[in-house]
């Protein structure tokens, strides 16, 4: 709120978006000038060109990311953070110190101005925090019922660190796995919305764009972090099994040290979800080597959004391709790919 | 959390672990009724912690998986052809028909919805007064009451466009069944929790008596599932049969009156065809005559011809127990969750999902 009160709405004289909107036409230029460009503002966005034009040399890392979210608006975010954050993300998981993003929406007839307002400011504030500027972008409006509100896509260009050497390549026997912070939160937070379930405390999204820690850590440990990832959809067992795949190794990990918030872990119980499948945003899990495992969590520990930092795992030659779970009362399963998306089941 | 961790506690899990190896002195065959017991045991990787001498083999507690494949082919028919807004739980809508399953027909654009409750299904009935909604209503006694509930419900409101297409499935007559099966050797039983919770005690005793074997009825958590198998393997150690209950913080000898009697008022006794064992006597629930208006078997009376089953498929084997999933040729070869020969392969109950998912080829000794 104390966001949109340093950046009040302009006066409009339309309170929807229309067709109109997406003409390319008066009202897309208004819709542009008054608001969106005013909001964005900065010298390569300023110059209203087709495209960015600028300089940046060295190792470069490039991502794009579509957003889709339903229900647009969630407790702890909406698209907008998630569409900065998302971006940002990818670029620091590429050892990346992001610089510039595109910003796209694809937006659905009727949706208010009130909201699409709403949106912007979120999407100015976040990547402010996250020191990277929006220097090009589109905005197409499609009719009712062919969009979901609101459709985002980011993306991102960044600066890889140059002590950074991340790649799936350098992931190695005895690697330690650590995972930044409790696990499912985002995706239980929008679920609950989605079905209406209310609890006790409320869940909320853990969204937030991680470069910032993930810079402080290369400064530190550099080439001791062989890969990071950021266990978005499909959720942490998604990644781990993908990283078995590609480096035929295998990998444990330990129920009893992978973090979960109390009332994250009921509601998964209630919902009949696996909280290792469930979506994450504002989580990454690193590979390092095991000298500096022990200290790279400590550090996390005091940086943003690494307070619940935890080994999780460690990476073994046994059993190649597989994930292994040492389950909490000593038993131990596979830990499979997601197949298709997790449907709450009957009873 | 409360009531969780404790029955996830690994001391207490030793505990009964090391009790079972002192008493275990010779083999034993011990099934586990339902589907839920089954995923916890293989999640949890019980089977692995077990002494070699006890054989757990899984149950036909899987609603999904013993649901006919003709009803399925009904239920996708009324999405696509009939134009009804078609509500199920999510655990059926990747069951396979045998042309698409609910989640296809979903794609190509039918208005198929997944939801927590049946109620949920009224309301949608409430708020579409232009449009016929059918509720899937498959599931043993534990999805009953509230299934029939919505039929008491959409009555009250006078709705003429809720209907359920129902395939309630009891347990009691499957036990039989499978017990009368020449190839099962089964030695005893964990009864069903939640099934019990609603129908209590009663139905049992009868069956421990006439066919003389020990049943435990036993919850889903590691330490329920520990415990009732220890409590089943003093039965056997000891000769006995009898009627225990291990899950007795949920499940009361009496059951659940209240949820009873929605069901009485709902529902009445029939014969009933599983999927992949047959038709077993008057092991199922349809709903009352009187009631046909809410019964989308009657109000839309269409006549799917019956297709058959994939001949590969040994699905009746593993669900009577006879056979274990990774037994069977086409296990995580031709059949896998993406491409499902049968449905113990899709559902969250089905125990050849349960070991595609949590066992591994290495690993499911």
């Amino acid at each position: 709120m104390n966001m949109l009160l340093s950046c009040p709405m302009p006066q409009l004289d339309f309170d929807i978006i229309t067709l109109g909107h997406g003409s390319g036409g008066i009202l897309t230029n208004k819709l542009l000038e008054t608001g969106v460009f005013e909001l964005l503002k900065n010298p390569l966005l300023d110059e209203h060109h087709d495209g960015a034009i600028f300089e940046l040399s060295g190792r470069l890392a490039f991502s794009t990311d579509s957003f889709v979210i339903s229900p647009v608006f969630f407790p702890g975010g909406n698209i907008g953070e998630l569409a900065v954050n998302g971006t940002v993300n990818d670029l620091a998981m590429c050892g990346a110190v992001p610089k510039y993003l595109s910003l796209s929406f694809i937006l659905e007839e009727g949706l208010t101005m009130k909201e699409f307002w709403e949106i912007l400011v979120s999407i100015k504030f976040t990547a402010e925090h996250a020191g990277v500027q929006i220097v090009t972008g589109d905005t197409k409006v499609v009719e009712r019922g062919k969009g979901d509100r609101i459709f985002i896509n980011t993306s991102g260009i960044g600066q890889v660190h140059e002590k950074a050497q991340i790649s799936t390549k350098r992931v190695q026997t005895g690697d330690k796995i650590i995972v930044s912070g409790h696990i499912a939160t985002h995706g239980i937070a929008i679920m609950s919305v989605r079905e209406g379930l209310e609890f006790e405390t409320e869940i909320v999204s853990d969204t937030a764009h991680l470069n910032h820690t993930i810079k402080a850590l290369l400064d530190e440990y550099g080439a001791e972090i062989h890969l990071l990832k950021d266990p978005t959809r499909g959720g942490v067992a998604s990644v781990l099994n993908e990283i078995v795949r590609d480096t035929r190794l295998g990998i444990n990990i330990s129920q009893k040290s992978i973090p979960v918030l109390e009332e994250v872990y009921g509601a998964c119980e209630l919902l009949g979800l696996d909280p290792l499948y469930v979506a994450n945003e504002g989580v990454f899990i690193a590979f390092v080597s095991a000298e500096i495992a022990d200290d790279f969590v400590k550090k996390l520990q005091k940086l943003e959004h690494g307070q619940h930092a935890a080994v999780i795992g460690e990476v073994t030659t046994e059993h190649p391709k597989q994930v292994i779970l040492q389950s909490q009362i000593g038993g131990r399963r596979v830990v499979n790919m997601l197949v298709g998306e997790q449907l709450p089941r009957i009873c | 959390m409360k009531f969780l961790t404790e029955f996830r506690a690994p001391e207490v899990v030793e505990q009964y672990v090391n009790e079972l190896h002192k008493i275990v002195t010779k083999p034993w065959t011990i099934m586990e009724v339902c589907g839920g017991q089954t995923h916890s045991l293989v999640k949890n990787g019980i089977l692995h912690i077990l002494p070699k001498e006890i054989r757990m083999v899984h149950g036909p507690g899987c609603p999904v998986c013993v649901t006919p494949l003709n009803l399925i082919d009904k239920a996708v028919y009324l999405a696509e052809e009939k134009g009804v807004i078609l509500c199920s739980y999510g655990d059926m809508i990747r069951v396979p028909g045998s042309k698409r399953s609910l989640l296809e027909s979903k794609a190509n654009g039918a208005d198929v919805r997944i939801l927590y409750s049946p109620l949920e299904a009224v309301k949608i009935a409430q708020e579409n007064p232009d449009r016929q909604v059918v509720f899937f209503a498959v599931g043993f006694e534990t999805t009953a009451p509230a299934n029939a509930l919505s039929v008491v419900h959409a009555k009250r409101l006078g709705l003429k466009n809720y209907s359920i297409l129902a395939s309630h499935v009891l347990v009691p007559p499957a036990m039989e069944a499978v017990i009368n099966d020449e190839e099962a050797e089964i030695q005893a039983f964990l009864a069903a929790g939640h099934v019990c919770t609603i129908m209590g005690l009663g139905q049992y005793e009868p069956i421990v008596q006439k066919y003389n074997i020990p049943m435990v009825v036993t919850g889903f958590e590691p330490v329920d599932l520990l415990q009732g198998i220890l409590m089943t393997v003093k039965q056997l150690e000891r000769g006995e049969a009898n009627l225990e209950n291990q899950y007795s913080r949920v499940v009361k000898p009496e059951g659940n009156p209240e949820a009873r009697k929605v069901i009485d008022q709902v529902f009445e006794v029939t014969d009933r065809e599983w999927r992949g064992i047959g038709t077993i006597p008057m092991s199922g629930w349809e709903v009352k005559a009187e009631l046909s208006e809410f019964d989308a078997n009657k109000k839309f009376a269409v006549n799917i011809p019956k297709a058959p089953e994939c001949a590969d498929c040994i699905a009746g084997l593993v669900l009577k127990g006879i056979k274990k999933p990774y037994e069977c040729s086409q296990f995580g070869k031709g059949c896998t969750p993406m491409t499902p020969l049968g449905a113990p392969m899709v559902s969250t109950e089905g125990a050849c999902a349960a070991y595609y998912h949590f066992a591994g080829e290495e690993i499911s000794a």
